[in-house]
């Protein structure tokens, strides 16, 4: 105290310093337990040092230990909201190195869960946004539209989140015979309820002044952080694998890939808005069209992958997500290695918030669509 | 419409008093009635208003809200207020001991100062000053005073930034606050609470002030919901940036004060309004309509007052649970670059209606 | 003068699209019949869940006390976080041959992780999956469960 005074006496002004705060393990706006220590000066944010590995459950070191079809329970558990996306990616890296084809209908189904799945992860994304900038009631609306895609998950996959619903080699189950029905009514009806996002949060004064050339993230430092995604394709970096590496059913479907210049927080709200939209779009296309078939290849009871290297990458709702599995030709693999999209995008943070407000460094974040497991695995 | 009038009943009752007791006496007593008619208002309509606030929040979100305790969870601000009282009161090491106690107190005394200007009906007034409007803006900035201390002596980082946002955004609004009510006192003519509801007698004056009262309601009610420190203004306590701001690290009881002064706060700002705009405890009437003022005239004042306020309270409500929140230099962009010139503005547009008459 | 009528534009476009926002959240105010949550508990009689809900491993029963379980142990090996433990038993048939069964099955719920791959392996179809959700229970040994209930035998005629 002593010392601060002699300053203001000294210089005959109010001495400043910097100070740090650790925002999280526990805050409300970590969505979960990511540390962040963050210098700040007033306001403002100076610097912002991420330390993950708070929820790390060592997964990819328990991979090791289990067999193939093991592993897709795994799976579901790092980013719960990309479950299907994720599960798939080891599936199809799997059926790749084995060299089995799946019947069509088996791609047509996962192709429409994945975009579900994208839907219920955007739609969570949104409410969790609107309420890290204050908008609480965004939360249930968001979750109550959610509701309806984690009733066909329960219906069809028997589990609203952890759903481990693709194998190797296909399904788990057949598709529920309510399932078209239902997938029919839930794009009916949230093609109602997606323009009232727009209206309550998108078009809204507060939003666009709290966004609008915040956090800039420029196309080079986009490709230079392995910033996939939604979040990457708002600084114009064209990452849609799939667009890029189609897999599925996604060769059979014409899409968008949304892509936005403006580098900012705006855009990269704007971009899941019109990824939701695009989501509908796919679902549409194929529903009606599901052929029939088999929803599962015979498989040999235990898998043993040749020896080798095997890598597949999906599009999850956050963005590039691989799966790297090194076989010694065992039916456990010797290791595996997941790219998982919220780690790079993680750490793109830090250079998206200097400069900027707490509140910022918040709504930053939360546009970025962090899952901590997602992050740590 | 004698039969709504307290003014005869406080008179009895001091009349009664000063004859039993001797003067000094007599005056104590009255003052305990008085305070513990307050304490006890505030309490109640505390929970009540926090009960309101969570149904009200429920339905905007499609939900139920407090289901459980009570009819329709009608006791369940009561449970969560006993559950306040029994919990534990915590103090952080390294905190000013005597600051972080005498916080609360501050904050919620200075409801408790506001709240006394306020006219709820014809003689339901503790102190009718012929500056009431004056008085009330000023006590109802010590309460910025009480969550400074809060925030700088808890020696949380978290509840220092709330603080200090908190004053500055209350130390902006306070100018819009009191400019547009000044708006109404140029309109009215006097300063003095019960004359401004007597004032609108025949028309409330957010109708004969016409295009000025309207605008002046608005920034009334946005700096208003600033200074109550509530959504989309909440910045002091922003749930998602700095935990719960400047009352982080308060629990229990103390917590439950500032609580229940943010309500008392609500409530006031929202009484301010209703008072000054939209008529107080007045009836509604339209100029030559004698049946409709007639049957108006029915209905006690209490409840014409309690109704406007509710209403007012309803808006803020409204506003907090759809909006986001604000950034801090937004919030004084919005004082200073908006609602400040369109507040001056505003005076000056008053002053010319009054000057030339042209107003109902 | 252009930039103080973009100035008075910019306010009135902020409010407006402050107003639609509203509109929105008074539009859900005002149907409450349209409410989505449900009273939990209360509603408990009339919550069904959907058939193929993941809920727990069961081991249904006929009313003879007979189940399908060889005791082959498969279950066990198709369990990714060991949930599962078979203990069997060597009996002598009535024709006089020796012969494992199961004498226990024995089920961990506090590990499992309802991914269905034992219900999917199980040769005979012995094990599925049950839709009671609400396990909470005061102690965690309460969660081991002997899925064949005491005194079961193996139904007639499963092909082992
Ligand atoms: S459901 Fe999965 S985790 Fe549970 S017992 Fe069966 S195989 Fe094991
Ligand atoms: S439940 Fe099925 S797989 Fe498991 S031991 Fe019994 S018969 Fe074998």
């Amino acid at each position: 105290m002593s010392e601060i005074r002699e300053v203001i006496i000294k210089t005959d002004k109010l001495a400043t310093d910097k100070y740090q705060v650790n925002m999280g393990p526990q805050h409300p706006s970590t969505h979960g337990v990511l540390r962040l220590l963050v210098t700040l000066e007033g306001e403002k944010v100076l610097n912002v040092q991420p330390h993950s590995g708070y929820i790390h459950s060592g997964i990819e070191k328990m991979c090791e230990a289990i067999s193939y079809p093991q592993i897709i329970h795994l799976t579901d558990r790092m980013d719960y909201l990309s479950a299907h996306m994720n599960n798939e990616a080891v599936a199809l890296c799997v059926e790749n190195a084995l060299q089995v084809e799946v019947p069509d209908r088996v791609k047509y189904i996962r192709t429409i869960m994945d975009e579900l799945a994208r839907l219920a992860s955007h739609q969570l994304w949104w409410c969790v946004f609107g309420m890290d900038l204050g908008a609480l009631t965004t939360f249930f609306y968001g979750l109550r539209d959610r509701e309806h895609i984690l009733d066909i998950f329960e219906e069809t996959c028997g589990a609203r989140m952890t759903v481990s619903y693709s194998t190797p080699g296909g399904l788990m189950f057949d598709i529920h015979p309510n399932f078209q029905k239902r997938v029919k009514d839930f794009i009916k009806y949230f093609r109602t309820k997606l323009p009232e996002y727009d209206k309550l949060l998108s078009g809204n004064v507060i939003l666009r002044e709290r966004t609008e050339g915040i956090g800039h993230l420029s196309y080079k430092d986009a490709i230079d952080f392995g910033v996939t995604g939604p979040s990457g394709r708002a600084s114009g970096f064209s990452c849609d694998v799939r667009k890029h590496n189609p897999y599925s059913a996604y060769p059979f479907v014409k899409f968008n890939e949304i892509l936005d210049h403006r580098c900012d927080t705006l855009a990269r709200y704007e971009v899941r808005i019109l990824e939701m939209y695009e989501s509908l779009n796919i679902i549409e296309q194929l529903i009606d069209n599901i052929p029939e078939g088999d929803y599962a290849v015979k498989m040999k009871g235990v898998l043993k992958l040749p020896e080798g290297e095997f890598y597949q990458r999906v599009e999850t709702a956050r963005g590039e997500f691989g799966v790297f599995i090194v076989s010694d030709g065992k039916k456990n693999p010797y290791r595996v290695k997941f790219r998982s999209p919220g780690f790079s995008n993680l750490f793109a943070l830090n250079n998206m918030t200097k400069g900027h407000k707490i509140a910022d460094l918040v709504a930053i974040m939360s546009t970025l669509d962090l899952i901590i497991p997602d992050i740590d695995r | 419409m004698d039969i709504y009038n307290f003014t005869t009943l406080t008179h009895n009752i001091h009349t009664g008093l000063a004859q039993s007791f001797a003067p000094w006496l007599a005056t104590t007593i009255e003052w305990v009635i008085v305070g513990v008619a307050y304490l006890l208002f505030v309490a109640l309509f505390g929970l009540f208003l926090v009960y309101a606030e969570r149904k009200v929040c429920a339905a905007f979100q499609q939900r139920l809200g407090p289901m459980r305790v009570g009819k329709w969870g009608l006791l369940q601000t009561i449970a969560d207020f006993i559950k306040l009282l029994m919990k534990e009161l915590i103090m952080p090491r390294k905190a000013d001991w005597f600051l972080y106690n005498l916080a609360p107190f501050i904050v919620i005394i200075a409801s408790f100062l506001a709240i006394a200007a306020l006219p709820f009906a014809p003689g339901l007034q503790s102190m009718d000053f012929d500056i009431g409007v004056f008085y009330l803006t000023a006590v109802s900035s010590v309460g910025v005073i009480g969550i400074l201390l809060a925030g700088w002596s808890s020696n949380n980082k978290y509840s220092l930034i709330g603080a200090m946002r908190s004053g500055a955004q209350i130390l902006s609004y306070e100018l819009s606050v009191s400019l547009s009510l000044l708006t109404m006192v140029v309109f009215a003519g006097t300063m003095q609470f019960s004359a401004i509801v007597e004032g609108q007698r025949d028309a409330w004056f957010i109708f004969s002030g016409h295009i000025p009262a309207i605008i002046a309601f608005v920034v009334f009610l946005i700096a208003g919901t600033a200074e109550t420190n509530r959504g989309p203004f909440d910045l002091a306590e922003a749930e998602s940036e700095l935990v719960a701001g400047f009352h982080t690290e308060y629990s229990g009881i103390k917590f439950a004060m500032f609580f229940l002064a943010e309500y008392i706060n609500l409530f006031i700002i929202s009484a301010v309004a209703a008072t000054v705009f939209l008529g107080g405890w007045m009836p509604l009437h339209f100029g030559n309509l004698e049946s409709f003022n007639h049957v108006m005239d029915f209905i006690p004042p209490v409840i014409w007052f309690f109704g406007k306020v509710l209403f007012v309270i309803f808006v803020i409500m409204w506003f907090k649970w759809t909006f986001p929140r604000l950034r801090v230099d937004q919030i004084l962009t919005l004082e200073w670059k908006y609602l400040l010139p369109i507040n001056l503005v505003n005076i000056l547009l008053m002053a010319l209606v009054v000057l030339t008459k042209f107003h109902f | 003068m252009k930039s103080f009528i973009e100035y008075i534009v910019s306010i009135f476009k902020g409010v407006w699209t402050l107003l639609v926002g509203m509109k929105v959240t008074a539009k859900y105010f005002f149907t409450p019949w349209n409410n989505v949550t449900q009273q939990y508990p209360e509603n408990r009689d009339t919550l069904v869940m959907f058939d193929r809900f993941r809920g727990e491993v069961i081991m249904p029963h006929t009313e003879n006390n007979e189940h399908l379980c060889t005791g082959c142990g498969i279950c066990e090996l198709n369990c990714p976080n060991g949930s599962i433990e078979i203990i069997s038993k060597s009996i002598i048939t009535p024709e006089g041959k020796k012969k494992r069964i199961i004498d226990q099955h024995i089920y961990h719920l506090g590990m499992c992780t309802l991914c269905n791959l034992c219900v999917k392996a199980c040769p005979t179809g012995a094990i599925v999956m049950g839709q009671k959700f609400e396990h909470a229970v005061w102690d965690r040994a309460l969660l081991t469960k002997v899925l064949n209930q005491p005194g079961s035998k193996i139904a007639e005629g499963v092909k082992e």
